[in-house]
């Protein structure tokens, strides 16, 4: 996630909306904008939803339609870091379950939420394609493997001490 | 111009049928109801609920007859026995995922899935699964959105959007969570939802019906404490027949008799409202017309389009007529003026409207509107309530109103029709203006259902240019034009298709009809152009008890206590909305 401030992220959002919409049908290019907010923003915020639609010339019930759609947008800010938990065949039968009991009680959160101090947020996944690591569990872009409870308790606590 | 005919087989028999037509349209030509649920004439095609599926040999499916043509020789069975049994099916999982509560539900008897249950012969529940549960929404004062009711078949959407270009809803979330909501999950109070309750009109089930306020008034009715008071718009008399399975005529003494029975202690008429309002409204424009104030003038009636104005319009919030809507005006004549000759206090009169409008709730509940209007009910809650009460509506004898307030012209009457206000403004501006007698005091031009109708009045060598809208749509439309071009004097602006007519609170569509229909909305602005022709008054500022209100109370139109009475004014709102292919002023 990039960490900008809001304004130099409005800029380049607004930067990148002009160049949309100089294309056939701007409108088509929603979604691709929608991407642009979260990736700036990392989640879709109601504020910049409203600055799209008054710069696009599009409604917010439309706006709002696309967004609920795709599970890929997020509609609340996610943590600085971003837990998946591998909840496929192989890691399940592995012990995912037991995995999620610990995240779920070491982050006092569930799945889709993000921690009060908005360090992490947690996913769940279904197949990373590392069966042969299960159960394993993939915090930003990096793969753990063979993970056991007393393991992501330190991992978390690694996380922390970085912080 | 008429294509050659091409020859199509509805079940077996040969047709000759237009090209360029769907199996719907063909089929209803030729006499076949193929039912239907998602589909709208006035609406674009949506293809969602598949009611209206036909077999079409050599197709391997079957087709949505409301979205393919008709093609020459094409074949096409309507009631095969598993075309019937695929029809029941998909209408059976349509009603799986729908509460099974008819007989406690607003719509019972008059909604088009329990027809359409009926009509397929569904005698048992096969598919049993889960049904979607939400809250209802019941925050704004004019509309509740039950989405547990709501089939998806997307209506109200393409109203909200299409017609209205309100564009307050959508579907939001996907698959099974599909909804019909505001943007960002919002309640409707919060929403650019400007109250106008079409949603509610073309809505088949009951997922949008007006706040019903039928207890509370039932309850005010009983309290002998109050003095109580009603009024009625004029398309109330023209519409609530219909409710009744009659054709719409005027049901003026009937109802003020049925109102007395109900409780009432006084019935007057908002028509007499309309007139106060004309007189105000015409002098506003001729003192517009003469410098002081902004041009073009527009009507300020619909409550509907007072919010659409705020947060869609803000630029032309100035060019908007200060009076407030005879609903208003009525209320704060009750409450002063009324309340005097009575030496009563004002707190102890109850003023309710019953209106054909669901945003009139809205209006009521604004806060600069003061003396409100207490109670708002819709022709459609009144007229359950006749019923609910026992009273053998519309064959009691008939009654007059009440006096003070109960006297109207014509020009009155027909505020209720598109071009109504105009009509009746331009009656009384034109005597005012040139101090002479209009010949011709009915204005065809700007009568009918045409979206955008314009028309010039000479006044005293001055042409006087004026337009009429009708549709929150068209709105947004002539409104446009007049930003890039301002040309006219006066414009009328009714935020319901029709006007008042084909108000969001006018009774469901009957058995056979289709909400929204033209020619009903004709037959009930007809009847109001009927009420017009034989009344013996016809202008606003003939009305003897309008003119007796002024020498009694109001001093002149316009006086420092008409404008603290019977004048408002508007602000820019949030949210601001959005019409697409409209520009943007912020």
């Amino acid at each position: 996630m990039t960490t900008l401030t809001s304004d130099t992220a409005m800029d380049e959002l607004k930067a990148y909306i002009e160049t949309v919409k100089k294309k056939a049908r701007p409108e088509s290019y929603l979604i691709a904008i929608l991407h642009k907010a979260q990736h700036l923003y990392g989640y879709l915020d109601k504020e910049v939803m409203n600055e799209i639609a008054f710069i696009m010339n599009l409604p917010t019930a439309h706006i709002w339609g696309v967004a609920t759609f795709y599970h890929y947008f997020n509609l609340t800010p996610k943590g600085e870091h971003t837990i998946a938990i591998c909840l496929g065949t192989a890691c399940y039968v592995k012990g995912a379950g037991d995995l999620l009991d610990t995240l779920k009680e070491e982050l006092k959160i569930t799945i889709g939420e993000t921690t009060e101090d908005k360090l992490f947020t947690l996913q769940e996944a279904r197949c990373l394609g590392a069966c042969g690591l299960a159960p394993v569990i993939m915090i930003d872009e990096k793969i753990y493997g063979e993970m056991t409870p007393k393991k992501v308790v330190a991992l978390l606590a690694h996380f922390r001490t970085e912080k | 111009m008429t294509a050659k005919n091409i020859a199509i087989y509805i079940n077996d028999k040969p047709y000759q049928v237009q090209p360029g037509q769907t199996i719907m349209q063909a089929a209803d030509l030729l006499g076949f109801h193929i039912p239907r649920l998602c589909y709208h004439p006035k609406l674009s095609l949506e293809g969602a609920c598949r009611v209206c599926i036909v077999e079409v040999e050599g197709m391997r499916n079957y087709v949505a007859s409301c979205a393919f043509p008709v093609t020459e020789g094409m074949k096409i069975h309507t009631n095969t026995e598993e075309i019937r049994r695929a029809r029941r099916d998909i209408v059976e999982l349509i009603l799986d995922n729908h509460p099974q509560d008819c007989h406690i539900c607003e719509r019972d008897s008059n909604c088009e899935l329990q027809r359409l249950a009926h009509t397929m012969g569904m005698k048992k529940h096969h598919f049993s699964g889960d049904r979607k549960r939400y809250e209802k929404d019941v925050s704004s004062v004019s509309v509740v959105r039950d989405p547990e009711k709501c089939i998806l078949c997307g209506r109200c959407v393409r109203m909200c959007s299409e017609i209205q270009k309100v564009h307050n809803l959508g579907y939001a979330h996907r698959g099974f969570k599909t909804v019909v909501i505001p943007a960002y999950d919002m309640p409707f109070k919060d929403s650019v939802c400007t109250a106008c309750g079409q949603c509610i009109n073309v809505c088949p089930t009951a997922a949008f019906v007006e706040k019903n306020y039928t207890q509370e008034l039932f309850q005010v009715l009983g309290d002998s404490s109050k003095i109580k008071v009603a009024h009625f718009a004029p398309s109330v008399r023209a519409a609530i027949g219909e409710a009744f399975g009659m054709e719409p005529k005027n049901l003026e003494k009937e109802l003020v008799a049925a109102l007395r029975k109900l409780g009432f202690d006084y019935v007057f008429d908002t028509q007499f409202g309309a007139d106060l309002t004309i007189m105000e409204e015409a002098h506003e424009l001729l003192a517009r017309i003469s410098g002081k104030g902004k041009l073009p003038m527009i009507t300020s009636c619909s409550s509907a389009w007072m919010k659409s104005l705020e947060q869609f319009h803000p630029d032309l919030i100035e060019n908007v007529s200060s009076c407030k809507s005879p609903m208003s005006m009525m209320s704060a004549i009750v409450k002063t003026y009324f309340a005097d000759k009575l030496q009563r206090n004002p707190a102890d009169i109850v003023s309710v409207g019953i209106m054909c409008c669901t945003a009139k709730k809205y209006e009521a509940s604004r806060p600069e509107i003061v003396p409100s209007t207490d109670i708002v009910v819709t022709t459609r809650e009144i007229a359950w309530m006749i019923k609910s009460a026992g009273i053998s509506f519309p064959n009691i004898p008939g009654e007059s109103f009440d006096q003070i307030m109960g006297l109207s012209s014509g020009a009155g009457a027909i505020f209720g029709a598109t071009g109504g206000v105009m009509e009746a403004a331009l009656r009384t501006a034109y005597e005012m203006y040139t101090g002479e007698t209009l010949e011709n005091i009915e204005f065809t031009e700007i009568r009918g259902l045409k979206g955008i109708k314009e028309a010039q009045v000479v006044m005293n060598g001055k042409e006087i240019r004026v337009a009429v809208v009708h549709g929150l749509g068209n709105t947004a439309e002539l409104l446009d034009r007049v930003r890039k071009d301002n040309k006219y004097h006066f414009i009328e602006v009714m935020g319901c298709p029709g006007g008042c007519v084909g108000g969001g609170g006018q009774p469901y569509a009957g058995l056979n009809a289709i909400p929204l229909d033209e020619d009903a909305l004709r037959k009930r602005a007809e009847v109001l152009y009927s009420i017009d022709r034989v009344k013996t008054i016809r202008r606003s500022h003939e009305n003897p008890h309008v003119q007796r209100l002024y020498k009694e109370f109001l001093g002149k139109p316009n006086s420092e206590k008409a404008h603290h009475l019977l004048h408002t004014h508007y602000h820019a709102k949030e949210p601001r909305g959005i019409i697409p292919d409209h520009p943007i002023v912020k």
